[in-house]
């Protein structure tokens, strides 16, 4: 018998968590001297409160999903894959190359080019941690770290080099031509004189994430596939014993995952900056793992969670542009967010589960 | 009554979450004897003795140790107090001599000497008194299952115990060493302590108790003197119901040969050669029971042939080899041919515990047509599925939704039953069938499958359980050591022989 209904530990728990996190980062600030309350309305109004800010939450949150699925469908299969950050950096490595030297007649084929490159060159990066794990019981855990070094020394190697236009002083490749371009939210959602989402950078790409989240969704309950990443997951003996090959699932489900969080590069290389520069990704293979111990590992809570993560990001940076709050309390309370809702699970659901345990006694007893 | 009881409890109630473990249990130990404590898995047994050494705290009651009430909150005063515990799984030092195990945690000063030269004189005068022969200077992993046995009992005497808890003392011995543990418990009572076995196995309740009391879902059902009981009332009042002790079944009509193994050698992954040079058959409508104490080589047997160990030698099912070691030696393939396979650890392999029942009735065989449903598995299919063979199997509670590891024992056994079962196999392999299952659910189990070889198919059965193999088996295989020691007919043989064999010796040479 469960000692919790479903949506308690789905609602209520990430919930409580963020409360609490809120609770202690609202100390924080009035420790420093400012007000939580009109600090959270500039966040709420610079995140939510225009299009513009709209604009650049659902941004964010587009990278968080393409990582945050990524990390969810490695734990499925109970594999730690913290290399997102890396095998987001080598997937903004193929759509660089893909938009530079194949000539699209049209961007909708240039977002097609841009997926497969840059899910394949994701997936290829996550495959040779998988295969190690696989093959030689390299922890996955230490080798996707390490991969994500590996990934960032071989950007700086060819943006300095061989990717450079010549005479130029940036390490970034060129711009990407015309035809590549993603349409933004501005192109999708302006009529006539009023254009919405202005200067916002989100861009088509989100709908790709959203359509990812089925995707995902499908995949790991609806397909044979999915069936036996689960069962790997939850127990490698009874894998074994129904003929589930370890091997092949720990490669499948990495590389999906590494193609996943490659996938990120279309947002925030073709879409956003339309040229790929030096840590283009900026921690979002990190956040990718908050947001799926967030979001449970399941495609709509880490919808969810991108969102929510894509609103302190944008919030945040609000914040540290209108008042004396260093950019630094940011980190804090994403931080915050980070401890309350994955490490701190535990913390919450604990004492949650004698309550409902309670209840459920004394209306026995009422029976 | 003069004497005061050994033990008393009184009222003692524990529970953990909305699952109660124990309810409101009295229960008096008089001192001297040997008290069987029998019921089946998850009754409380353990739970109670748990409470009794101090593991938990009992949410209700007391506890009198010879007439004085007595707070147990942790082991050191269970200790203090005089009990001492045997646990099922051995609480030893590996690579520690005996005489170091028997003194670790009891020692008299920081010097260790002193101890030691104490603690060897105590043994000696042990041994002689209760038959308790241990080589004090043996390394605990060189030494045999039944003299680790012997040196946790000799650490509960030298911290001077006067009431000795055995928790299910015989599932790792052959019966002669078992026979050699009753010896040692008679002896012990005619010194006057007190003995309290806890035991899933109605013979040994029969053979060693002087008192015997039943639990049954936490509650204490009966207590009664063993010589005015029998197995079959016990297990009446285990179960709560007549049951059958005895498995009906015809003589079997054998027919061609289905399994042929010849040769065949394992070597695990450790190096260690697990599986030496075994060679046997089974006929279609027979069933070959391998007999063994655990650890024989009899696992391996089964993984080999279940698709998930590799091994060399010839195996051919229906006339046609199977591949041992290539890209065919896995569970999908050995399912193709034919091979339904009843793991022995259903929790481990059979089952993903936290998949729903209907996604464990696919486990294995999702490669299905009639699971699939284009490029999607076909769910309500499997659900549909799911449902008739729970009714058919007499699963409960019948709910296709709930997670195996809410389902009791027996019926997540019968989970993997229906599934393996109604495939139509030709050979089915069924490792330790009742393992960890109420009597109630044996009998089903046992049932189905008799009814399966009268089908005509061919059943390998593995099974540590002497009277299971015994009642099912048309003929018996003894393993010991990775070798078969040498074939059986059940109607030719007794657990004597049987149980001679199983320890490696082997009189009348082929019967």
């Amino acid at each position: 018998m469960d000692a919790m209904p479903k949506w308690a530990d789905v609602v209520l728990i990430p919930l409580i968590s963020l409360i609490l996190a809120a609770t202690i980062s609202a100390l924080v600030i009035l420790a420093i001297g400012e007000s939580p309350v009109e600090a959270l309305n500039l966040m709420v109004k610079g995140a939510l409160g225009s299009t513009y800010g709209w604009g650049y939450t659902l941004y964010y949150a587009t990278n968080f999903i393409f990582t945050g699925l990524a990390v969810s469908v490695a734990f499925h299969s109970r594999m730690f894959n913290i290399g997102g950050e890396g095998q987001a950096m080598v997937g903004g490595l193929g759509v660089a190359l893909i938009c530079l030297y194949v000539p699209w007649p049209h961007w909708s084929l240039a977002l097609v080019g841009g997926i497969l490159a840059a899910a394949i060159f994701g997936a290829a990066w996550a495959a040779i941690p998988a295969f190690l794990q696989a093959k030689r019981g390299s922890h996955i855990v230490i080798t996707t770290i390490m991969f994500n070094f590996i990934a960032a020394a071989l950007l700086n190697y060819l943006l300095i080099g061989a990717l450079k236009p010549k005479g130029s002083m940036e390490p970034a490749t060129g711009k990407f031509p015309e035809a590549t371009h993603l349409p933004s939210f501005q192109d999708m959602f302006s009529f006539g004189e009023t254009a919405l989402f202005r200067g916002a950078p989100a861009n088509v790409s989100f709908f790709v994430a959203v359509v990812a989240c089925f995707a995902v969704w499908a995949l790991i309950w609806k397909t044979k596939l999915g069936y036996e990443i689960r069962a790997f997951g939850h127990s490698e003996s009874a894998a074994k014993y129904a003929g589930i090959s370890p091997t092949k699932i720990i490669m499948i489900s990495m590389m999906i995952s590494g193609g996943l969080a490659g996938m990120m590069a279309i947002n925030n290389v073709q879409g956003e900056a339309e040229r790929l520069v030096l840590n283009a990704v900026e921690g979002a293979g990190f956040i990718g793992i908050a947001v799926a111990l967030m979001g449970r590992s399941h495609p709509f809570g880490v919808f969810l969670a991108a969102l929510l993560f894509g609103f302190l990001y944008q919030g945040g940076a609000e914040l540290a542009l209108w008042t004396k709050i260093p950019r630094e309390m940011i980190v804090v309370i994403q931080a915050l967010v980070i401890l309350f809702t994955g490490a701190l699970d535990d913390m919450v659901r604990a004492p949650l589960e004698r309550v409902f345990l309670a209840l459920k006694r004394r209306k026995r007893k009422a029976a | 009554m003069t004497t005061a009881p050994a033990i008393e409890l009184k009222g003692i109630s524990k529970s953990f979450g909305p699952v109660q473990a124990n309810k409101d249990i009295s229960i008096r130990v008089m001192p001297g004897t040997i008290h069987g404590i029998i019921g089946e898995n998850g009754a409380g047994k353990s739970t109670l003795m748990s409470i009794l050494y101090g593991f938990y705290k009992a949410d209700a009651g007391e506890i009198f140790i010879s007439g004085q009430k007595t707070a147990i909150p942790d082991s050191q005063a269970a200790i203090a107090a005089g009990i001492g515990m045997v646990f099922q799984h051995f609480k030893l030092v590996e690579n520690f001599t005996v005489l170091e195990n028997v003194v670790l945690g009891a020692e008299d000063s920081g010097l260790l000497r002193p101890s030691l030269a104490r603690a060897r004189r105590e043994l000696k005068a042990l041994a002689d008194e209760y038959e308790l022969n241990v080589d004090p200077d043996a390394i605990i992993e060189d030494i045999g299952v039944g003299m680790q046995q012997r040196v946790e009992i000799l650490k509960a005497l030298y911290r001077r115990a006067d009431i000795l808890i055995l928790d299910e003392p015989t599932g790792v011995l052959t019966p002669a060493e078992a026979d050699h543990l009753f010896r040692i418990l008679e002896n012990l009572k005619r010194e006057g302590k007190t003995i309290i076995l806890i035991t899933h196995k109605l013979r040994e309740i029969i053979d060693a108790t002087d008192t015997v009391s039943v639990m049954r879902r936490g509650e204490m059902t009966a207590t009664v003197k063993t010589s005015e009981t029998s197995p079959q009332k016990l297990a009446e009042l285990m179960v709560g119901r007549k049951v059958s002790l005895q498995v009906e079944k015809s003589p079997a009509q054998v027919r061609d040969v289905i399994l042929d193994v010849q040769n065949l050698n394992v070597t695990d992954e450790k190096g260690v050669h697990r599986v030496k040079d075994v060679s046997f058959n089974v006929r279609a409508g027979e069933i070959l029971g391998i007999a063994g104490v655990s650890g024989n080589g009899q696992s391996e047997l089964l993984e080999v042939l279940g698709g998930y160990e590799k091994g060399s030698g010839t195996i051919t099912v229906n006339g046609q080899p199977i591949d041992l070691t290539g890209a065919k030696s896995d569970g999908r393939s050995r399912r193709e041919r034919g091979i339904a396979h009843v793991p022995e650890d259903r929790q481990r392999e059979g089952l993903i515990m936290d998949y729903h029942a209907w996604e464990n009735v696919a486990f294995g065989y999702h490669h299905d047509p009639k699971y699939q449903n284009g490029m999607f598995m076909n769910n309500a299919a499997i659900k549909a599925d799911t449902v008739e063979k729970m009714e058919r199997f007499d699963v409960r509670p019948p709910d296709p939704r709930l997670a195996a590891k809410s389902f009791s024992g027996g019926n997540q056994q019968k989970i993997v039953l229906a599934r393996e079962i109604e495939r139509n196999p030709d050979l089915l392999l069924i490792g330790q069938p009742t393992r960890g299952v109420d009597i109630g659910a044996i009998e089903f189990i046992h049932q189905q499958i008799v009814a399966l070889r009268d089908q005509g198919k061919a059943i390998l059965l593995v099974s540590v359980e002497l009277e299971e193999i015994l009642a099912l088996s048309d003929r018996i295989a003894v393993m010991f050591d990775g070798r078969m020691m040498g074939e059986r007919r059940p109607q030719d043989t007794d657990e004597k022989e049987l149980g001679m064999m199983m320890a490696g010796m082997n009189k009348g040479e082929a019967a």
